[in-house]
């Protein structure tokens, strides 16, 4: 019965995603949307009863559908592994999923590409199904890049918008580098464990040398980094901000973006055996957690600031795997997934109220025009700012906790600092978004709206999510959350950690957040003229932020320019020196031509018979060769050739 | 020996002969319409045949299959053999699926000399047929040559371009004399193995059938000699870079029918894993052979990608990644592994899919704008839905999206030749980088932004028989994508034949006097 069900889970939306997109055109925007969401909503109650069934009966399950890619030493089935783990990537898939499909019905509503919308929508759904549901690299790799196809198409949803289709584009080949990178481990661990499917690689594990650890590790980081939008990879998600905001809810904040860190924690023990590997990826972690939180400080866009949030969030959850907090990682995976889905989807109900306007510096004081949306998007701005006792908290101050307690004082220090910059930055955006006087121009201001009920709906589980989602992980480390997690995550190291220690560091971390919210409110509140002092005083660092570091001019100059130029050069290349050389050979050919019929006459019999090969050519057959079947043409060439042969064997024979 | 499994019926001949016995009685008709039934007609009559011999084809074995054997020379040991293997039995399908598919496509395309062009098109489905089927190696040099005469005209008379008469040209003298050296290699072939016959007085004293050819050993000098010379036939056919310039004039200046057969049967690389590899295993895992062929690979992956890069017209980006393409295709044969060479033959099937297809995807946007460049496209997504989508998930396939086909023979590709060697695999992977770009971006000009100045705004969507023909391409793309099963399974007996064959050298083998082991 459970395999059933599992199979089922990326079956119902796969269906969903034929019907709408084979006869989509045929029938109304409310059958197509019935279809969706109705789909999800099936794969997310059949999770729901494997996930009752593995919380009673304790068991993982493995499913295989079929045979995929097979011959010689390689079997690759499409087959499914449910265990914990996948458990809690499903719930929060199909959970999340469920919730934004049935908002975008709302949102989406009078789109023409309405029934495409959906119909990519459920695409990611399955893909991102067998991602977290695979029991193999490769069914992994299927949903890895499967996602990155819905990405792309629903980036570039508005493709007629030069813009969107640029991100589309982006998005896809940056994350074919990662993907590049994860290619190679698959071939790594293939050529060390004779295998891919995860169960049978974990086993031989002892088998594996540190280096070779390390060079997996480091080719799967590759494809976490792309997928997860870590640096250096990351450019591509803020850009990615085009595609509809139920997209950026659902693909580019809960769950094709956590697919890194979901492939990490699957994997630790690889990356268990590999301090190196480790310690690159918290690094790369708290670096990119710090770096982008610096940009959001800046950024007008209300769906950028969002996105460079995600960003920084991610880094919190890489930097929890690198420091072996793994089950705090998918902690904050899945609080991250409820607030920031809310979030974004609240930022949706915003720019729906304000006729598509995006800009922070055009809003203002709408907190009593759309009044849920403000209360839902505080609940989640106190969330992401990790306040007591909403669910970011928790699971922030776990990886926090865990950096300070195993002495990686560094991390701690930049998470820190990172966790002050988020809540200035979403407390700034807050303000600007809601408080204050409005901002905008009269004629958007007179057609403020509070969304339908079909949109508000969602966005009120999702605020009990932020609210209670934290007390999943509670008590700290010793949570459900961290017992049901304990076959596959483990604990990542028991400490005995002082009660008071914890106490004390959870103080701090509710100080920090505050204390970014202060600041915000002193900025965006009390004293408005402060933020363009700061910023004309500090030009240089001001301008450098609102640019992004300059990071993707960078790589245009260092990356695309260059191959571009590289490209031209090699096509003159072509053109004038290889097609030159064939030419002048070609010119050669008259020559050899003639010298062929020459040979023809008087060398070839001569040859044959000096060998005494000819006379094994009966004289009557050769003619009838030469003369019935084969064009003239050919008589020269088959007569040159046997000549070249004879020579040549001549020659061998010397 | 190689087991063969014989055929009461002549099936192969009819495939054989089918096509051109078709031309000849086209000849009979004026009316042109009569013509495009009856060539439509003979096509899937001879597509129904190949199905009927892939469906009786038995899987997982390395005999040869269907096999016809009639003495021609005999004197000269040529001989009138054929039959299908594991190696061959999927292009035979995939030519006959194609000319079906040329022949529809050309239906209202193709307006002057319809019914030459339609015996050309006939003509050249037999002599490739040809190709694939002759054990004999006179036999499959004959229609290897024969091939170039339908294409010749093909390119000179129905070619779009300007430039057309010198690319046919060039097209058939670079594989004129590619074929010179090939043939000097079949010679040798034939002459060690009268040597041996000799010895061992064993009959026929001369041969030039693969399955004989096989079972005597071949000094390894000669082997390496006989390689570079079959290889220069079959990598100017193929074109394996640097050997490639004349596939962009052909594919830019010809018809899109012809385009078609040339991008999407990969004769040339056919011929390394028909004839190069099992006859000359020693050689072709040799140091310096392995070495050449991967660099010219490699560099074949990264050459293609980077010049489809900058490519302006669609055609000639085409021909770039389809240069690209065979790079893999040689990476993959050349890692003499299952999973290399296994790859490297499901591609080069997939290519017939893909690469074909968005040739014919370039079709389309040709009869809407009597060009391929650029710059007379631009938003096409929102005039022409249908084609944008048919043209975006091809070229998905092409690229290897996982669920499509091109992902499986990619992906085997990459495994096997890092398997082989990690650093050549590393280099490889890259390409499936370029690749994404190349295709994305011309994708993203040519399909998506707002409308192209030199779009028309009264531009049609694909009409039903484009739709036909893409949809027949996406349904192979997917199955071959989700499914390969039969598809591997029918494959599956003659890789392993020649894996064991590569372990096993032919010195060995002839001792053993059983050179391929049949499972």
């Amino acid at each position: 019965m459970t395999d059933l069900l599992i199979k089922l889970i990326p079956l119902f939306p796969l269906l969903a995603v034929i019907l709408n997109g084979l006869l989509g055109k045929r029938y109304s925007h409310e059958t197509a949307h019935r279809l969706a969401w109705g789909s999800v909503g099936l794969s997310f109650l059949s999770t729901i009863a494997v996930f009752v069934d593995i919380l009673r009966t304790g068991k993982s399950y493995e499913v295989i559908a079929y045979q995929w890619i097979f011959g010689g030493d390689l079997t690759i089935n499409l087959a499914y592994l449910v265990d914990p783990l996948t458990c809690i990537m499903l719930l929060v898939v199909t959970g999340v999923g469920l919730l934004i499909h049935i908002y975008s019905v709302g949102y989406m509503h009078g789109e023409s590409g309405f029934t495409r919308f959906f119909t990519y929508m459920n695409l990611f759904m399955v893909s991102m199904l067998l991602l977290v549901m695979g029991n193999n690299y490769v069914v992994l790799f299927i949903g890895w890049e499967g996602v990155g196809l819905c990405s792309y198409l629903l980036i570039g949803y508005y493709y007629d918008k030069v813009s969107a289709a640029k991100a589309a584009s982006k998005a896809f080949v940056v994350n074919r580098i990662g993907d590049a990178g994860f290619l190679l481990a698959i071939f790594l661990i293939f050529v060390n464990f004779k295998t891919l499917d995860y169960t049978k690689v974990f086993a031989q594990i002892g088998l594996l040398s540190p280096e070779m650890a390390t060079a997996i590790a480091l080719c799967l980081l590759v494809g976490a980094v792309g997928k997860s939008a870590q640096i250096p990879l990351y450019t591509w998600l803020p850009d990615a901000m085009e595609g509809p905001t139920p997209v950026s809810a659902l693909i580019h904040a809960a769950t094709m973006v956590t697919a890194g860190v979901y492939m990490i924690v699957r994997n630790h023990v690889i990356f268990d055996s590999s301090p190196t590997a480790m310690a690159i990826v918290g690094t790369i972690g708290g670096i990119t957690a710090l770096f982008a939180a610096t940009i959001g400080l800046v950024q007008t866009d209300i769906k950028r600031v969002l996105a460079y949030s995600t960003v920084s969030q991610l880094g919190y959850m890489f930097l929890g795997c690198g420091i072996g907090a793994y089950t705090a990682a998918i902690f904050h995976l899945m609080t991250h997934a409820f607030f920031k889905a809310l979030l974004f989807l609240t930022a949706g109900s915003v720019i729906h109220a304000l006729s598509g306007e995006q800009d922070i510096r055009k809003m203002g004081g709408l907190s009593s025009k759309i009044p849920w949306t403000h209360r839902l998007f505080l609940i989640g701005t106190i969330a992401i700012a990790g306040i007591p006792p909403l669910a970011g908290f928790w699971s922030k101050d776990e990886i926090l906790a865990h950096a300070f307690t195993h002495h990686h004082y560094l991390l701690y220090g930049m998470a820190a600092l990172g966790a002050l910059l988020t809540s200035f930055y979403m407390f700034r955006l807050m303000y600007l978004t809601f408080y204050g006087t409005s901002r905008m121009d009269h004629h958007t201001e007179e057609h403020v709206h509070e969304s339908p009920m079909v949109m508000v709906g969602p966005l009120m589980v999702l605020g009990v999510l932020s609210i209670l989602g934290g007390f999943l992980g509670f008590p700290p480390e010793q949570g459900w959350l961290h017992q049901f997690l304990e076959p596959v995550a483990g604990l990542g190291g028991e400490h005995a950690v002082s009660t008071g220690l914890v106490l004390t560091l959870m103080m701090v971390a509710t100080g920090i957040a505050l204390l970014g919210w202060a600041l915000a409110h002193y900025f965006y509140s009390v004293n408005l003229s402060a933020p363009d002092r700061l910023a004309k005083q500090f030009k240089a660092a001001y301008t450098t932020l609102l640019n992004k570091y300059y990071i993707d001019e960078l790589y245009d100059l260092i990356w695309v320019e260059p191959t571009k130029t590289l490209g031209r050069w090699l096509d003159w290349f072509d053109r004038f020196v290889i097609d030159g050389l064939v030419h002048a050979v070609a010119q050669l050919a008259d020559l050899v031509a003639a010298a062929s019929t020459w040979a023809e006459k008087y060398v070839i019999y001569g040859g044959l018979n000096a060998i005494g090969y000819g006379n094994h050519l009966a004289a009557r057959q050769w003619r009838q060769l030469q003369s019935g079947m084969v064009h003239h043409y050919a008589a020269v060439i088959v007569a040159g050739i046997f000549l070249l042969a004879v020579i040549v064997q001549l020659i061998m024979q010397l | 020996m190689l087991e063969e499994l014989a055929s009461t019926f002549p099936i192969l001949t009819c495939i054989l002969f089918l096509p051109v016995i078709g031309a000849v009685v086209l000849w009979l008709f004026d009316d042109e319409d009569m013509v495009r039934t009856s060539a439509l007609t003979v096509a899937l009559l001879e597509l129904a045949l190949c199905v009927f011999v892939l469906l009786r084809f038995i899987p997982e074995s390395a005999a040869m299959q269907f096999s016809e054997h009639v003495p021609w020379i005999p004197a000269l040991g040529v001989s009138y053999h054929l039959a299908v293997d594991g190696i061959s039995v999927l292009f035979v399908g995939l030519t006959a699926f194609l000319t079906v598919l040329i022949i529809i496509y050309s239906w209202d395309t193709v307006r002057h000399q319809v019914k030459l062009y339609m015996m050309a098109l006939l003509a050249l489905e037999t002599t490739t047929m040809g190709v694939l089927l002759s054990i004999d190696l006179i036999l499959f040099f004959v229609f290897w040559e024969l091939m170039l005469i339908p294409s010749y005209f093909l390119i000179k008379l129905w070619g779009g371009g300007a430039e057309r008469h010198y690319a046919a040209l060039k097209f058939v003298l670079y594989t004129l004399l590619g074929s010179v050296f090939m043939l000097v290699g079949i010679a040798l072939l034939d002459i060690n193995y009268h040597q041996w016959a000799m010895l061992r007085h064993m009959e026929p004293t001369y041969s030039f059938d693969l399955l004989q050819l096989l079972s005597v050993p071949i000094p390894f000098d000669q082997q390496v000699l006989i390689f570079w010379l079959l290889f220069l036939g079959f990598a100017f056919k193929a074109p394996v870079f640097p050997f490639h310039t004349w596939l962009p004039d052909a594919l830019f200046e010809g018809p899109i029918g012809m385009a078609v057969v040339l991008a999407g049967l990969k004769l040339g690389t056919f011929g390394f894993i028909r004839f190069s590899i099992p006859l000359l295993p020693d050689a072709s895992k040799s140091q310096t052979v392995v070495a050449i062929t991967m660099a010219l690979g490699l560099a074949a992956i990264l050459y293609g990608a980077i010049m489809a890069l900058v490519q302006q017209d669609f055609r000639r980006l085409l021909a770039f990644s389809s240069i690209s393409h065979l790079g893999f295709v040689v990476i993959g044969l050349f890692a003499l592994n299952y999973q290399g060479l296994q790859g490297s033959l499901l591609t080069m099937i997939n290519l017939g899919f893909s690469t074909a297809g968005l040739f014919f995807i370039a079709g389309f946007l040709y009869s809407r704008q009597q060009s391929t460049q650029l710059s007379s496209f631009g938003g096409m997504a929102k005039q022409t839905p249908l084609l944008a989508s048919f043209f975006l998930f091809i070229g998905l396939a092409s690229i290897g999206l996982p669920g499509t086909n091109g992902f499986v023979g990619e992906f085997l590709i990459l495994l096997g030749t890092f398997k082989a060697n990690w650093l050549y695999g590393g280099i490889a992977v890259t390409g499936v980088i370029f690749g994404a770009a190349y295709f994305l971006w011309y994708y993203e000009r040519s399909m998506l932004g707002p409308l192209g100045k030199a779009v028309k705004e009264s531009m049609s969507d694909l009409h039903p028989r484009e739709i036909l023909i893409a949809a027949a391409l996406s349904v192979m793309i997917l199955w071959i994508g989700l499914y390969p099963a039969p598809f591997l399974r029918m494959m599956n007996g003659s890789v392993q034949a020649l894996v064991d064959r590569l372990e096993g050298g032919t010195v060995a083998s002839a001792e053993s006097k059983q050179p391929i082991r049949v499972d």
